[in-house]
């Protein structure tokens, strides 16, 4: 693995064998998505699975409607994604987005003297605070008391929850519609022209300076952890903890790094969903909010790459936004949500499916060299046989094994190749 | 005294599942295999328990209790079959298991309601409750112990205790009981010896599905009329009790019941005249369980027993 050819053509990159596997996940989701819809009725599945595909395209507002419902789960999606980087799995991404949805909500209505857009960016940067601050605690706990962050996280979904419940009703509260009070509207996100871009005839979708924020975090994310120090040790706690201390790495403190930070992702998901000036506000209700959960689908779907969970976001809001529109071929639009646990199902076998993905490119290399009679595919066709070894794009990285190699591996990521 | 009586019982309703569910995760785990799905085969035993009972309640006229043993095998059946997707994820195509779990956990609420909306246009699937035991005969007379255990209650509960009890026989007292929990701590060492590890944990997983479904089907019944594609997180919050409870029967007893009688006091506090004079709002109640679990977990998991190759796929070439 260690002696890499200097050039690789785009099939033989390991990027390539993941992406593919996802592609594959997905076409799997689909199928069995049209399997579902053809048992449910068989006359309009096909126009339904068309609907799905072809919905969030179909008009310049159903695309600005699909950014718009990108925007929280990229953001939460980054969340869970580099917790996961991290060795961490954060499920307490609705927690720390309904906390930060609460306190960006608070400043909107109560701080209106804020002038112009300063408003709505002292409503993101508090939003942010709250969600780290609810990262911090999990990340504490795991990291001084050992307590295990998944169920520190659930925990703190629904105190977070309730929580925020108790406090809409004491500060900001319409009572006649059990939900927060609307913020002023210089708190809400700038539409920079997309409600004029992103419409059809006279309505104007809630596009908004929104995805620009998830878009810029995702890339933020992606310089953190692939260029800068910090992100490297996170990284490598990630690998293996052990390693990480033995070389020198304080991982306590890459643990609660790691928390707050996804924390913090999650919170500032939550002040672009609410304030986006599309009428919604936070009901109070007991239920934990959906879009922390998705951003757990949405990070695996990118293979907690941060550039791959903008593209993933985007396409799982693609679909849900196809599953609106299939509601008038009398379907369920749940039958997104299936297509989507379909897809994180076989997204989990991405090992086994890059391996068969990588066999085939290999055989093909093989069939291509034969005629040719390059030596120098020889390296890349053995580093590409054994999937064990290459650890980086593994969703969910904690493992054991091979730490030194792993960490070894780490800085020269793709670039080196 | 009544309110006494009246805690107990509504604590039954709110401990049972989480009793059910927590052994079926713990079977999981100790064979080595996270089980975060159990949220989703909560719903899907809940669902399809439910489904069962609605169609048999308006074709049948069975004997109440029957019906509900009989829908309790229905759930636990389906909780098997959805917990083989994810053993199957697990221990044969060695995926990571939260990412399965979580597939599972997404997918389960989405068909159920998918489900329900093309069978009867609607979510909810509602049943007639004709299973609640106002007083077993002869037992319910006891004083103090009658009213207790033996009034207002479901035959679910004294199946959580039987499954309690089973558990911790099989658990300890069986052959069965001690591969798997070698399997959970050293598969390695365990196959070494003749145990086949891919059996065991497929046995484990298949366990924790049976008890999932029988689970959720035993939280839909005593606390609604209706089952609307979930069971309100008790699936997450069984996992938080597995872990509270170490992994370990009679922990795990002592944790559900510690959850329950939170729940229990968060959701009828207005009814016990103490706690509705302290004027605490009703969300502060809500949030009580789950900051209690967070304040014990913080002292209790220096020392945690977690099973040791808990996760880990098993591999028989690996070291």
């Amino acid at each position: 693995m260690n002696e890499r050819p200097k050039k690789k053509s785009l099939t033989q990159r390991e990027g390539f064998s993941s992406f593919m596997a996802s592609v594959l996940a997905i076409l799997c989701g689909l199928a069995i998505g049209f399997v579902v819809l053809l048992i449910a009725d068989p006359v309009n599945a096909f126009p339904g699975l068309v609907a799905i595909l072809t919905g969030g395209l179909s008009d310049l507002r159903n695309l600005g409607q699909v950014l718009y419902a990108a925007t929280p789960i990229i953001l939460t999606g980054l969340s869970v994604g580099f917790a996961n980087k991290t060795g961490l799995f954060n499920i307490g991404a609705s927690g720390q987005f309904i906390v930060g949805a609460y306190v960006a909500v608070l400043v909107g209505v109560r701080c209106p003297f804020l002038p112009g857009p300063l408003l709505w960016l002292t409503c993101l940067l508090a939003a942010t605070l709250a969600g780290a601050l609810w990262g911090l605690l999990p990340g504490v706990l795991k990291a001084l008391c050992n307590v295990n962050e998944v169920i520190a996280c659930i925990m703190m979904n629904y105190i977070g929850m309730y929580g925020v419940n108790f406090l809409i009703q004491l500060t900001i509260f319409d009572s006649l519609k059990n939900q927060s009070l609307p913020v002023a509207a210089h708190a809400n996100a700038p539409k920079l022209w997309m409600d004029r871009i992103f419409r059809s005839g006279a309505t104007a979708s809630s596009a908004n300076a929104g995805i620009l924020i998830a878009v810029l975090a995702g890339i933020a994310v992606y310089y953190v952890i692939e260029r800068t120090k910090f992100g490297y040790e996170l990284k490598a706690c990630g690998y293996s903890r052990d390693a990480a201390r033995y070389a020198g790495i304080n991982e306590k403190r890459g643990i609660i790094w790691s928390m707050v930070i996804a924390g913090a992702l999650s919170g500032l998901g939550g002040a672009c969903l609410y304030l986006a000036g599309a009428g919604k506000s936070i009901e109070v209700l007991d239920t934990l909010a959906a879009e922390g959960f998705n951003g757990i689908p949405v990070a695996l779907l990118g293979l907690n790459h941060p550039i791959g969970i903008i593209f993933s976001g985007l396409f799982v809001a693609y679909l849900n936004q196809g599953g609106f529109n299939m509601q008038i071929y009398g379907f369920a639009p749940q039958v997104i949500d299936i297509i989507i646990s379909v897809v994180i199902y076989f997204a989990a076998f991405s090992l086994l499916l890059r391996g068969i993905v990588e066999r085939v490119l290999k055989r093909r290399a093989h069939k291509g060299t034969a005629a040719a009679s390059a030596p120098s595919s020889g390296p890349a066709a053995s580093g590409a046989e054994q999937p064990a070894a290459t650890p980086q794009e593994r969703p969910a990285a904690p493992s054991a094994e091979q730490p030194a190699a792993a960490l070894r591996e780490q800085p020269k990521g793709g670039d080196n190749a | 005294m009544n309110t006494v009586y009246f805690l107990v019982q509504q604590t039954m309703f709110f401990s049972i599942p989480l009793l059910i569910v927590a052994l079926g995760g713990m079977f999981s785990e100790r064979s080595g295999v996270i089980n975060i799905a159990l949220e989703g085969i909560m719903i899907m035993g809940a669902f399809s328990g439910i489904l069962f009972i609605n169609v048999m309640q308006s074709a049948f006229s069975l004997p109440p209790q029957m019906l509900l043993l009989l829908a309790v095998l229905v759930a636990a059946a389906v909780g098997v079959l959805v917990a083989m997707t994810h053993a199957y994820a697990a221990i044969n195509m060695k995926a990571d298991q939260v990412i399965s779990g979580t597939a599972i956990n997404m997918f389960a609420p989405a068909f159920a309601i998918f489900a329900a909306r093309m069978i009867r246009q609607v979510q909810q699937i509602p049943f007639r409750n004709d299973f609640r035991i106002a007083k077993a005969p002869l037992l319910g007379d006891i004083p103090v112990l009658g009213p207790l255990f033996f009034r207002n209650t479901y035959i679910t509960t004294y199946l959580g205790f039987a499954v309690l009890a089973a558990s911790a026989v099989v658990l300890y007292k069986t052959r069965f009981g001690l591969r798997l929990r070698a399997c959970g701590e050293h598969p390695q060492a365990a196959d070494s010896v003749g145990v086949n590890v891919y059996k065991m944990r497929y046995a484990g997983v298949a366990i924790s599905g049976a008890l999932g479904g029988i689970g959720g089907l035993v939280f839909v019944i005593p606390t609604s009329t209706n089952f609307n594609a979930s069971v309100a997180g008790y699936g997450f919050l069984a996992l938080a009790v597995l872990i509270f409870g170490q992994w370990r029967p009679s922990r795990i007893l002592l944790a559900a019941f510690f959850f329950g009688l939170m729940k229990t006091v968060a959701s009828a506090y207005s009814g016990i005249p103490f706690l509705a004079n302290l004027g605490v709002p009703n969300d502060i109640y809500k949030m009580i369980p789950y900051i209690a679990t967070l304040i014990v977990l913080a002292f209790t998991s220096k020392n945690s027993m977690a099973p040791r190759a808990e996760g880990v796929p098993y591999d028989k070439g690996g070291r």
